[in-house]
């Protein structure tokens, strides 16, 4: 296979090709590969979903179909750091939807969208269980609550500042 | 014996072997529960809930077509639940259905359509989001109107079962809808063409891409020549498009019909038929007395070759060189006969009549230089033939147009599965024993998924395999790669049962395609047809003579290569 920004580094075909000569044998072993995939590269693009359906000996319209039924699985590349704005019943009556506006505004990107510079991207969630902080954003694994639209943007600028500094 | 279940469907007592469902119960009862999203051979998933039911041990409605039955079970079929919820789920299909009916290729023969009109349905009762996506025309043979789809998924099934795959689910809850993996367009995906999912299609959600309109224009055009030719199993299926009983030959209406169109001649494929047996056979025969390539794949089958060419590239060189007789028939006239009867190929317009849909694609194939103009399917004739108001079940017989009219019974069975081995078969054993007079080798006959038989002649072994459907034609590559299966000549056509049930073939109603053996009872009108003629071998037909004496010289000549022969390419896909 050819190096592609889609099918990723030798290193991560290796991983994937040994994940699915593991698996394959196992009856609906798909789910498990593909949450292995994704794992791997962080999302599943087209080249890494073929590499699996050719693996199984099933379609790529089978792989797919999979992929797109469960929300855990991105065909979009997710960002370094993976925001996710809970908009979960009490997050958001705590105005929720305000704090993914913000953080929407700040990044210039929309929810299910990663920025250009491969940095962030978010998405949104039904509920972190962490209600009693709500209304509460998670970056990564880290959660932030009692959140507001402007406290929101500052844990974003953050972020940025860390990041401009690496 | 299995075990027998009694039971009672509308108080009826009925005896069903154990593990029927209630619907093959209610079959035997002679009541009709509806369906949707089920269809024999093909789809049994209990998604559409058309035919829920009340039955005892049950709680709430069971879908009939997957329930089993049990001892002592009490059904009821009709009442106000049962047709409550069956109007509910129809009302709730329409809320999310373009619902153009008048211009649908489907209007009067739409599933969705007859249940709604049963039920007494609203088809505003809901009010769903607007329907706006785009239709799928990319491909020359087939076209997808997501907002016609209802989800049943009959031909993810139908697609499935070719081992294709090129369609599935996409998405989840109100959102999922059928399509190809990455939204690609049917033409970037997989898809061979076969147009399967189109003849399991209960609505007008996919359709033959029609070119009726060009052939039209063509007849009316003063400057144009225009010649119409007919495949083998058109003659078994166009009748059914006229309410004739399934397995009527109606070869002589059919001409006389297509002659009331208007065009200048109507001749028959079977010539081309005859001609791709004198090719092939010889080729088979080239192949084992001088080492070629083996085993030798038959490549009438356009959706086969799409599929090789896609998925298993590496067996192109088994796949005999000869073009389909469609594209046979396209060369001949455009060179012999245009030069025969002094016309420029330039006006001559070609319109091939087939029961399938990836010979609309083939003429599309840049190889294949536009030999034939358009091609059209059974269904298309069948709605050119009702456009011009023709009554086709009064019509007299009428006969094809000379000098391409008398074929050989062996062309006429290309249109069933095995007809071509069998077709090829009469001439090779002939050409190897002059005295081998036999030709009926009935071991190649029938709607079996996968015939084999092993014929001795003239000191030759020849092992044959015949299959059809996509999903066998795999088994054979697979059982061939791997050393389990062997064999000196196969015959593979792309759609269960071989051209009799292409996608191209009229779309009869589920109460019919569920309960008739549509395969068996198409191809039956073929082989009595073949019986009654008089020539049973290609290598006999008065026509192959003047074709070889006049132009090619012989079978396999320098000449024939140029105009009969052709070659393939590897596209893989995934």
């Amino acid at each position: 296979m050819e190096h592609c920004a889609a099918c990723g580094t030798a290193e991560q075909q290796a991983k994937l090709k040994a994940v699915i000569e593991e698996s394959r044998s196992t009856p609906g072993c798909l789910m498990h590969i593909l949450q292995e995939a994704q794992g791997i590269y962080g999302y599943l693009p087209i080249e890494v979903q073929k590499t699996i359906a050719k693996g199984l000996g099933i379609s790529l319209s089978e792989v797919y179909g999979v992929a797109t039924f469960y929300s855990q699985f991105s065909l979009k590349p997710k960002g370094k750091h993976k925001i996710n704005v809970c908009l979960g019943t009490a997050c958001y009556v705590k105005g929720g939807d305000k704090i993914l506006e913000a953080v929407e505004q700040e990044l210039g990107i929309k929810c299910g969208e990663c920025t250009a510079d491969g940095l962030f991207s978010i998405d949104s969630c039904r509920c972190v269980g962490a209600c009693g902080l709500a209304p509460v954003i998670m970056v990564g694994e880290e959660v932030y609550g009692k959140l507001t639209p402007e406290k929101v943007r500052e844990v974003i600028r953050k972020y940025k500042d860390e990041e401009a500094k690496a | 014996m299995a075990n027998m279940v009694n039971l009672k469907i509308n108080n009826i007592p009925v005896s069903v072997p154990e593990g029927s469902t209630i619907l093959d119960a209610a079959r035997l009862a002679h009541i009709e529960i509806p369906t949707l999203c089920y269809l024999k051979d093909v789809a049994c998933v209990g998604s559409c809930r058309m035919c829920l039911v009340e039955a005892t041990g049950a709680r709430g409605l069971v879908a009939a077509c997957v329930y089993p039955v049990s001892e002592g079970m009490e059904v009821q079929t009709n009442t106000e639940k049962c047709r409550k919820s069956r109007r509910m789920s129809l009302e709730l299909l329409l809320s999310k259905h373009k619902k153009k009916c008048p211009s649908c290729e489907r209007n009067h023969n739409c599933e969705l359509q007859r249940l709604s009109a049963e039920y007494n349905c609203d088809e505003d009762y809901f009010e769903g989001e607007p329907l706006e996506h785009a239709i799928d025309d990319s491909a020359p043979y087939v076209v997808r109107d997501r907002d016609k789809c209802i989800n049943c998924n009959r031909c993810v099934a139908a697609c499935k079962k070719q081992s294709v795959g090129a369609i599935g689910p996409i998405g989840r809850g109100y959102n999922v809808h059928v399509g190809s993996a990455f939204e690609m367009s049917l033409m970037e995906s997989v898809c061979v063409g076969c147009g399967q999912c189109i003849v399991a299609c209960p609505v007008g959600a996919l359709t033959e891409r029609t070119t009726v309109d060009e052939v039209w224009s063509a007849i009316g055009d003063p400057n144009k020549k225009v010649v119409f030719f007919t495949a083998p199993s058109v003659r078994a299926t166009l009748g059914e498009a006229f309410g004739l009983p399934v397995g009527t030959n109606v070869e002589g209406k059919m001409v006389a019909a297509i002659r009331r169109l208007g065009p200048d001649y109507v001749f028959n494929m079977d010539i081309t038929a005859d001609l791709t047996i004198m090719e092939e056979a010889h080729e088979l025969l080239d192949r084992i007395q001088n080492k070629g390539v083996m085993p030798m794949f038959t490549s009438c089958c356009p959706g086969w070759i799409k599929f090789a060419e896609q998925k298993h590239p590496e067996i192109l060189p088994h796949l005999s060189t000869c073009k389909s007789p469609q594209e046979m028939f396209g060369g001949l006239l455009k060179t012999y006969w245009c030069e025969k009867m002094g016309i420029d190929p330039k006006d001559l317009f070609v319109v091939s009549v087939i029961p399938c849909t990836a010979k609309k694609y083939e003429c599309h194939r840049p190889e294949m230089k536009g030999e034939v103009d358009a091609a059209i399917t059974t269904r298309e004739l069948a709605r050119m033939i009702k456009t011009a108001g023709i009554k086709f079940t009064e019509l007299a017989d009428e006969k094809f147009d000379d000098p391409f009219a008398t074929c050989s019974g062996g062309a006429t069975i290309f249109g069933a599965t095995g007809g071509v081995m069998e077709a090829a078969l009469r001439v090779a054993a002939k050409k190897l024993d002059g005295k081998f007079e036999v030709v009926d080798f009935p071991q190649v006959r029938g709607t079996s998924p996968i015939k084999e038989a092993t014929y001795n002649v003239a000191g030759h072994e020849i092992r044959v395999a015949v299959a059809s459907g996509l999903a066998n034609a795999e088994e054979i590559i697979k059982g061939i790669q791997d050393g389990t299966r062997h064999y000196d000549f196969i015959e593979i056509m792309a759609c269960p049962g071989g051209c009799v049930n292409g996608g191209g073939q009229p779309t009869l109603p589920d109460s019919m395609r569920n309960t008739l053996d549509l395969k068996s009872l198409r191809a039956e009108a073929l082989y009595d047809s073949d019986k009654g003629n008089k020539l049973r071998r290609s290598s006999d037909s008065p026509v192959m003579d003047m074709i070889y004496k006049e132009y090619f010289g012989q079978p396999n000549s320098h000449k024939a290569h140029e105009v009969l022969h052709t070659s393939y390419k590897a596209d893989e896909r995934i």
